[in-house]
C-alpha cells in the first residue's frame, strides 16, 4: 500500500479515468494556511495547515452522485470513484441537469502547485512585535489576527474540460483598545501576499481613533444620519448578494420577488445610479474565473462546472439587473444565465468624495467604524439586525467631536439603497462581519439620513 | 455499547503519534500533542419532495502542537506517514520559532492526571452511515410529499456528523474517541396574497443515530401533521402591538437565548479578552466570580460535557482532559466558568473543566463550549401552568432570527411561532415579534423555571469562535421558563414600513 498521495494533476486524470458512469467531473483543491492570532500585546495562537481535497461527481443518465474524501492516496482512488458511480446509479433525476460544457483549457494546468508557509509572515511579525511595543509604550492593547492561504483548484471533465485556478487570500484585523478597555478602534485590510501590509501605519490611525473616543457623549436610540464606511457597506452589500438567488426569488420567497410572481429585475431600487458588480478579473481582488460547484444547490448546480465568469452587473444604474443563477434556474426564470462570483464592487456616479471629505461635508451625525452579529429578521424585506461595534463617532460641523455608545440596528440593506443620499469614492476594503467567507470587496462609504438604531448597546 | 470503528482504528495511529512526538522533544519541546482525526459528514437537501443535491465527504489528517520555549506552534498535515509527521513537529516548532517575537507570555497548562490508552463512542444505535442514501430519500421526501397540497412548498435537509478522533501527549494520555450527530430539519412555505411565510420543525439537532429519524427521541410524523394548519394560522395572524409583555419561553427557543446570552458570556477566554478583537469580550468578567447577579434566585445552570445525546459530550477533550460537569450559575449568582488548561492555570483553577475543542485537524483547540444548561425546577409547573399565571403576554415557540452584542449584553431574537397569552390563556398567534433585552435584565426577570416535564435539549451544529473560524455542535437544556416585562419590536415597524 502507497501512503504517499500523487499530484493534483494525476489525481484528476486518474479519477476521470477510472469512472465508469455516463460522465464525470473531479474537483481537487490543495491548499495551504499560514496564520497569527494575537491579544493584548502578546500571540495567543498560531499554526500552519495543509489540505488536500477530492470531489468526484459521477453522472448516470440525469442522477447525480458526489463523494469528496481528503487525503486521498492513489490507492483509495479507485474506492472513491467507485462510490460515487454508485450514488449516482442511486440517485434520483436531477432537475438541474446539462450536458456538461465542452472541452478547454483554463489557467496554468501543469504548474506544480506552491503553498504558503509561516515564512510569509517572516517580515511582518517583527512590524507587528514592534507596533506591541509601540503600543505598549502609549497605553494601548493592539489585537489581531492576520491570515494567508493559498487554494489551488483543478476542475478536470470526461468532456475535456481542465481549468485550474489558484486564489491567494490574505487578510489582517487590527484591533486597538485602550488599557482600560473602554476605548476600541478597529481596521482590517485584503492582501494576496503582506508585502503591502504596514502595521505602523494602521496601528498609527487607530491610536487616532482611539485620541477621538476621549470624549463620550450618550446618544439615544433613533433614526441619525449616519455615514457608513467602505467596510461596513459591504458586510451589508454581500448579504443582499447572498439573498439574490434567481430560484428563491422566483418562488416568491425573498426580497427580489415580485408580489405575484416573477422577480424584480428590472425595477428601480435607487434613484442614485449606484453599480453593484462582480468581476473575476477586476485588479486586487481577482477571482476564480470559472464555476466551482462541488454539490447543486438552488444557486449553483454540479453541471456549470468550467462555465466561464466575466463582469455581472447585479444592479446598474440603481436598477436590478441580474440575480445569481445557474443555467437550469436561467431557464426557468427566462433570464441571464449570471453565476456567483466570488468578489463584490459598489460603485456611485464618477467624483465621489473620500471618507475624510464626506466628513468635512457633514454637519451633524454617526461615523460607524463597523458592524457586527449581522442576522435576517425578515426575508421579505430582508430586514437585518447587528449591532455598531469599535467606535460609533459624533460628528459635527465637519469635525470628529467625540466617541457615542454602540447601538443595535435594524435595517434592510435594499430599503438603504433607496433611501442614500450619497455614494462616496470606493475602495478595497476588508468586511468585519463576513470576512472568513468573503474577502475581495470594493466599496464606497454611504450616507443614510434616517439609519435606525434601534436600541443602545451597552457594550463598548 | 457501540466499538470504535475497525477501518479509523487500522489507520497509523500510534505510529506517526511516536514518530511526531520524539521529533519535538527531540527539538526542545516542552509539550507536544498529537491529534489524528476523520470527520466524516453527509448533507442532503431536497425540495418539494425532490433531491436537490448531496454531499458525502470527510476530513482526514492530523496534527501536531508545541510548547517550545513558551511559544505555542501548531502545524499540521494530511500525508499519514512518519515523515509527514516528523515535519509537521518540525513546522510546529519552527512556527514557535517564528512567533516568539511576538509572545510575551509564557505558555504553561494546568495539570490533568494521565489517561493512558481510554476509548469512549457515544450513545447512538444506528450508525448514519450505514443507511443508503436512497432510504434517506425517501424518507425525507415522504415526509415532504405528506405536507405538499396543504403548503406551497416544502424544503428539506439531513446533516449527519461522525467524528473520530484520536489523542497523545508527551505525559502520556492516548484517547481514541468516536461519536455521531445528525440534524433533520423540514421547513413549508405558503403565501397568502402578498404575504409570504414559513414554518420550521422544532426537532432539536442530537447526538443520537439514525434512530432519532424512525422513532426514537423525537415524533416527526405527529409534528409534521400539525405544521400546515399552524402555518395557515400564522399567515392569517395579526401583527403584533409593540410593547412590553410577560414571556413564557418554550425550550425549542430558549436554548439559543441561553447560548447567546450564558453560553459565550461564561467563556474564560472570552472574558479575559482573548476574543476580544473577534468574536468579542464577556461582561461577566473575572473579578465579577461568586458575586455577579447573573438572574433570578431561580437560575441554575449547569455546564457539562457528560450529558448523554448531548453535542458536546466527550470523553476527553482535545487537551486531554476528562469531561465533567461544574456550576456556572447557582441560585442567580455567577459562580463558574468554562475553561481550558491554559486558562485554567492563568487564573488559579487548579483543573481545566475539559472545554478544549478543534473542529477539525487543521484546527487549534481552543476553548468552545459545554453543554450549557439551565436546570428545572424540582416539582415545578408545567408550560401550561406558567402560561396560566400571564395576564398579557406571548408564547415563544422554535428558533429564528438572533443576534447580540460583542460583550453579551444587547440580543434580539424572533421565533417560529408566537402566541398571545390573556388572562392566563393562549389565544391565537401573533406576526412580526422579536424580543429584545439585555442579558441581566432578561434573567433577573425570569420569575420561574418550568419542571422537569418541559425540560428539553435544544442545540446547533455550528456555533462559531475563533479565527481561524471554528465551529463546534453544543447542546443546551432548558425547561420552559416565565419571564416579566419583556420588551417586544414589531419588526415590520422596525423595517419602516
Amino acid at each position: 500500500m502507497s501512503e504517499r498521495m500523487g499530484t493534483p494533476q494525476e489525481t484528476v486524470e486518474r479519477a476521470l479515468a477510472l469512472s465508469r458512469a455516463d460522465d464525470c467531473v473531479v474537483i481537487v483543491e490543495e491548499g495551504s494556511t499560514a496564520n497569527l492570532r494575537f491579544a493584548g500585546n502578546t500571540l495567543t495562537t498560531n499554526g500552519v495547515a495543509r489540505s488536500s481535497r477530492l470531489t468526484v461527481i459521477s453522472i448516470v443518465g440525469q442522477g447525480v452522485g458526489v463523494v469528496s474524501r481528503a487525503a486521498v492516496r492513489p490507492d483509495q482512488l479507485a474506492d472513491v470513484v467507485t462510490a460515487a458511480d454508485q450514488a449516482a446509479r442511486d440517485a434520483q433525476p436531477s432537475e438541474d441537469a446539462r450536458t456538461l460544457l465542452g472541452g478547454g483549457s483554463l489557467g496554468d494546468w501543469d504548474r506544480a502547485v506552491e503553498p504558503t508557509t509561516i515564512e510569509v509572515f517572516r517580515d511582518f511579525a517583527p512590524a507587528v512585535g514592534d507596533s506591541f511595543a509601540a503600543a505598549e509604550a502609549s497605553g494601548r492593547r493592539l489585537y489581531g489576527f492576520a491570515e494567508h492561504i493559498l487554494t489551488s483548484t483543478f476542475v478536470g471533465t470526461s468532456s475535456g474540460l481542465r481549468a485550474r485556478h489558484d486564489q491567494p487570500t490574505g487578510r489582517l484585523e487590527l484591533n486597538a483598545k485602550s488599557a482600560d478597555m473602554s476605548r476600541s478602534a478597529w481596521t482590517g485590510v485584503a492582501t494576496r501576499d503582506f508585502s503591502d501590509v504596514d502595521v505602523a501605519a494602521l496601528d498609527a490611525a487607530l491610536a487616532r481613533r482611539l485620541d477621538w473616543a476621549k470624549r463620550r457623549v450618550e446618544v439615544p436610540a433613533g433614526r441619525y444620519e449616519t455615514i457608513l464606511p467602505p467596510t461596513a457597506v459591504s458586510d451589508l452589500m454581500i448579504y443582499l448578494y447572498w439573498s439574490a438567488g434567481a430560484r428563491d426569488a422566483a418562488d416568491g420567497r425573498t426580497v427580489f420577488s415580485k408580489p405575484g410572481g416573477g422577480t424584480r429585475v428590472g425595477e428601480r431600487l435607487s434613484d442614485v445610479p449606484v453599480r453593484l458588480y462582480s468581476d473575476p478579473g477586476h485588479p486586487g481582488i481577482e477571482c476564480a474565473p470559472f464555476v466551482v460547484a462541488h454539490a447543486s444547490s438552488r444557486e449553483q448546480s454540479v453541471f456549470d462546472n468550467g462555465l466561464g465568469l466575466g463582469a455581472t452587473e447585479w444592479i446598474s444604474e440603481g436598477q436590478l439587473a441580474n440575480l445569481v443563477q445557474t443555467r437550469h434556474s436561467a431557464e426557468l426564470t427566462g433570464l441571464a444565465v449570471t453565476p456567483s462570483i466570488d468578489n463584490l464592487i459598489m460603485a456611485g456616479p464618477d467624483g465621489g468624495r473620500s471618507l475624510e471629505e464626506m466628513i468635512a461635508g457633514t454637519e451633524r451625525g454617526l461615523l460607524l467604524t463597523c458592524l457586527w452579529y449581522i442576522r435576517e429578521v425578515d426575508p421579505q424585506s430582508l430586514l437585518l439586525t447587528g449591532l455598531t461595534r469599535d467606535g460609533v463617532y459624533l460628528v459635527e460641523n465637519g469635525e470628529v467631536v467625540g466617541e457615542v455608545n454602540n447601538f443595535r440596528f435594524n435595517e434592510s440593506p435594499v430599503d438603504l439603497l433607496g433611501r442614500l443620499t450619497e455614494v462616496g469614492r470606493s475602495e478595497q476594503t476588508l468586511p468585519r462581519e463576513w470576512n472568513d467567507y468573503f474577502t475581495r470587496t470594493v466599496m464606497p462609504a454611504i450616507r443614510v439620513p434616517d439609519f435606525n438604531m434601534s436600541t443602545v448597546s451597552q457594550a463598548n | 455499547m457501540r466499538q470504535i470503528d475497525p477501518d479509523f482504528l487500522a489507520l497509523p495511529l500510534r505510529r506517526l503519534a511516536d514518530a511526531a512526538l520524539q521529533r519535538a522533544r527531540d527539538l526542545g519541546a516542552e509539550h507536544a500533542a498529537f491529534r489524528l482525526e476523520r470527520v466524516r459528514s453527509e448533507t442532503l437537501r431536497l425540495f418539494d419532495a425532490r433531491l436537490e443535491g448531496s454531499m458525502d465527504a470527510d476530513d482526514l489528517g492530523f496534527a501536531v502542537r508545541v510548547i517550545k520555549d513558551g511559544t505555542w506552534g501548531f502545524a499540521s498535515g494530511v500525508e499519514l506517514t512518519p515523515e509527514a509527521a516528523v515535519r509537521a513537529a518540525e513546522e510546529a516548532v519552527r512556527v514557535a520559532e517564528v512567533s516568539a517575537p511576538i509572545n510575551r507570555e509564557p505558555i504553561e497548562l494546568a495539570p490533568e492526571p494521565v489517561h493512558a490508552d481510554v476509548t469512549w463512542v457515544s450513545a447512538y444505535d444506528v450508525d448514519p452511515f450505514d443507511v443508503p442514501l436512497r432510504e434517506k430519500v425517501e424518507l425525507l421526501g415522504g415526509w415532504s410529499a405528506g405536507l405538499l397540497g396543504r403548503v406551497d412548498h416544502v424544503s428539506a435537509s439531513l446533516m449527519q456528523v461522525k467524528e473520530q478522533k484520536f489523542y497523545a501527549d508527551t505525559a502520556g494520555t492516548v484517547t481514541t474517541q468516536q461519536r455521531v450527530r445528525l440534524h433533520p430539519v423540514l421547513t413549508a412555505m405558503r403565501t397568502d396574497g402578498d404575504r409570504f411565510d414559513d414554518m420550521r420543525t422544532l426537532a432539536p439537532p442530537v447526538g443520537r443515530g439514525f434512530e432519532y429519524l424512525t422513532g426514537t427521541g423525537w415524533d416527526f410524523p405527529a409534528e409534521l401533521a400539525e405544521i400546515p394548519d399552524l402555518l395557515t394560522e400564522k399567515l392569517k395572524a395579526p401583527s403584533v402591538q409593540a410593547g412590553s409583555y410577560d414571556l413564557v419561553v418554550d425550550p425549542s427557543n430558549l436554548w439559543l437565548t441561553i447560548h447567546e446570552s450564558i453560553g459565550h458570556a461564561t467563556e474564560l477566554d472570552r472574558a479575559l479578552g482573548y476574543e476580544a478583537a473577534y468574536a468579542g469580550t464577556s461582561f461577566a468578567t473575572f473579578e465579577q466570580l461568586g458575586t455577579l447577579e447573573y438572574g433570578s434566585p431561580v437560575m441554575n445552570v449547569v455546564g457539562d460535557r457528560t450529558a448523554e445525546h448531548g453535542l458536546a459530550t466527550i470523553g476527553w477533550d482535545d487537551e486531554g482532559v476528562e469531561g465533567q460537569s461544574f456550576d456556572i450559575v447557582r441560585d442567580g449568582v455567577l459562580v463558574g466558568y468554562q475553561l481550558d488548561r491554559r486558562m485554567a492555570l492563568v487564573k488559579g483553577f487548579g483543573r481545566s473543566n475539559g472545554c478544549a475543542f478543534a473542529d477539525s485537524p487543521g484546527h487549534v483547540p481552543m476553548q468552545r463550549m459545554a453543554n450549557v444548561s439551565l436546570q428545572p425546577a424540582e416539582g415545578g409547573p408545567s408550560t401550561e401552568e406558567l402560561i396560566s399565571r400571564v395576564e398579557r403576554g406571548i408564547y415563544v415557540l422554535g428558533d429564528k432570527s438572533w443576534s447580540i452584542d460583542m460583550q453579551r449584553y444587547n440580543f434580539q431574537f424572533t421565533g417560529q411561532r408566537f402566541y398571545k397569552i390573556e388572562n392566563g390563556r393562549l389565544a391565537g398567534q401573533l406576526r412580526d415579534v422579536a424580543y429584545q433585552a439585555t442579558t441581566t435584565d432578561f434573567w433577573r426577570s425570569m420569575e420561574s423555571v418550568g419542571g422537569p416535564g418541559t425540560y428539553v435539549l435544544g442545540g446547533a451544529f455550528n456555533c462559531g469562535k475563533g479565527q481561524p473560524g471554528q465551529v463546534a455542535p453544543v447542546s443546551h437544556g432548558t425547561p420552559s421558563a416565565l419571564f416579566r416585562g419583556v420588551r417586544i419590536l414589531n419588526t415590520v415597524q422596525e423595517g419602516g414600513k
